[in-house]
């Protein structure tokens, strides 16, 4: 029972997440922290974050930490298959097909839509990080985190792993 | 089975993988160094035309990538192979990371260190609600990307729908509707 809900809930994003990694995130979460509640919403940041901060894939090593996390190895293999697997067997099966149809009007409207819904369920995942850290850290120091990893992705383009590098660093001297 | 090929396969992907950082669009192109530079194994054309498959699919890019061009390359074993070197390290090292924190999590410094994450999550989440808002808002428009926002934060936030169902009905009605005329064709009209 267990490995069929790991597999539903990693297939569901790998069916619907339409632009890659980014996409999938939030409905992993929705699946993993709303629906089967494997993990809290502060667990899920830590996982992302240091997802993040490693190279690779996204949406496979969250599947495989989660998986792993859920029901071990034999968890984490589910998970990453659920993940793969349906995107990649489309691909092989419908090359022809798809080779056809890729400039067709039609097809490439079909994903216009989808991009906002995705944003929202990121922007309100966001916010629920940013209350968290609120309850947690405080205004002050949530305010300074939030300024300054702003300003260092945005502005200097400081890369992502160095930032929550910094932020690991600022937390244990700071808010230790 | 062509060991060698294998091998090379294998070594194509992990080193694509471990040295792109943040997902698809940062990795595609040291996929097609090693795929069509350093290995040869297909043109340019080939390449761009899998880039475009993968991007009308679902789910991550890189491993709809990777096990395609495994399979094209050395069949069902090329595939798995590519796939296992994609996914596989970063996965690994993901869980040993996190696990050893999460075995550490009483411990005083580490609290401090997790409670410095939540805020910098956030801010790489509104970094990608920010991108995502800006592609609606370059394909479909200004106010048709206000209405869909408000429209699923309805759903999703208030009636609690699941976003598997509201994503599915969005692409149902947009494949539906009758496509305008891109400006290239219009364009391509105007000039014949």
């Amino acid at each position: 029972m267990i490995f069929w809900n790991l597999f539903v809930a990693f297939l569901i994003p790998g069916v619907v997440g339409y632009g890659g990694g980014p996409a999938s995130i939030p409905l992993i979460e929705h699946e993993v922290v709303r629906r089967y509640g494997w993990m809290s919403t502060q667990e899920f940041g830590e996982v992302l974050a240091f997802g993040n901060a490693l190279p690779g894939p996204i949406a496979t090593k969250m599947a495989g930490f989660i998986g792993y996390d859920v029901a071990g190895i034999p968890g984490a293999l589910v998970a990453i298959f659920a993940t793969v697997a349906p995107s990649l067997a489309a691909m092989l099966l419908l090359m022809k097909i798809l080779l056809k149809y890729k400039d067709h009007p039609r097809v490439k409207n079909m994903t216009s839509f989808i991009r906002a819904p995705i944003a929202v369920l990121l922007g309100v995942l966001a916010f629920q990080f940013f209350f968290m850290s609120w309850e947690g850290a405080g205004w002050l120091q949530t305010g300074i985190l939030v300024g300054a990893s702003l300003l260092l992705l945005e502005k200097f383009n400081v890369h992502p792993a160095l930032v929550i590098l910094g932020s690991l660093i600022y937390g244990a001297v700071v808010l230790s | 089975m062509n060991v060698r090929k294998q091998w090379f396969i294998f070594v194509a992907m992990l080193r694509a993988n471990l040295l792109g950082y943040g997902g698809g669009p940062p990795t595609i192109p040291l996929i097609h160094k090693e795929v069509v530079q350093t290995y040869k194994w297909m043109d340019d054309e080939e390449f761009s035309d899998i880039v475009a498959l993968a991007n009308t699919l679902p789910g991550p890019i890189v491993t709809k990538l990777s096990g395609y061009i495994g399979h094209r390359i050395g069949g069902t074993i090329g595939m798995l192979n590519a796939i296992v070197a994609a996914v596989f390290p970063t996965a690994i090292l993901t869980i040993l990371l996190v696990g050893t924190l999460a075995s550490f999590q009483d411990v005083p410094v580490v609290e401090g260190m997790t409670a410095a994450i939540a805020p910098v999550v956030g801010v790489l989440l509104i970094v990608m609600t920010y991108n995502f808002l800006k592609q609606s808002k370059q394909s479909v428009g200004f106010w048709s990307t206000f209405f869909l926002t408000l429209v699923s934060l309805i759903v999703l936030e208030w009636l609690n729908i699941h976003p598997a169902i509201l994503i599915v009905a969005l692409m149902v009605i947009a494949f539906s509707r009758k496509p305008k005329p891109s400006s290239e064709q219009e364009q391509a009209q105007k000039g014949s």
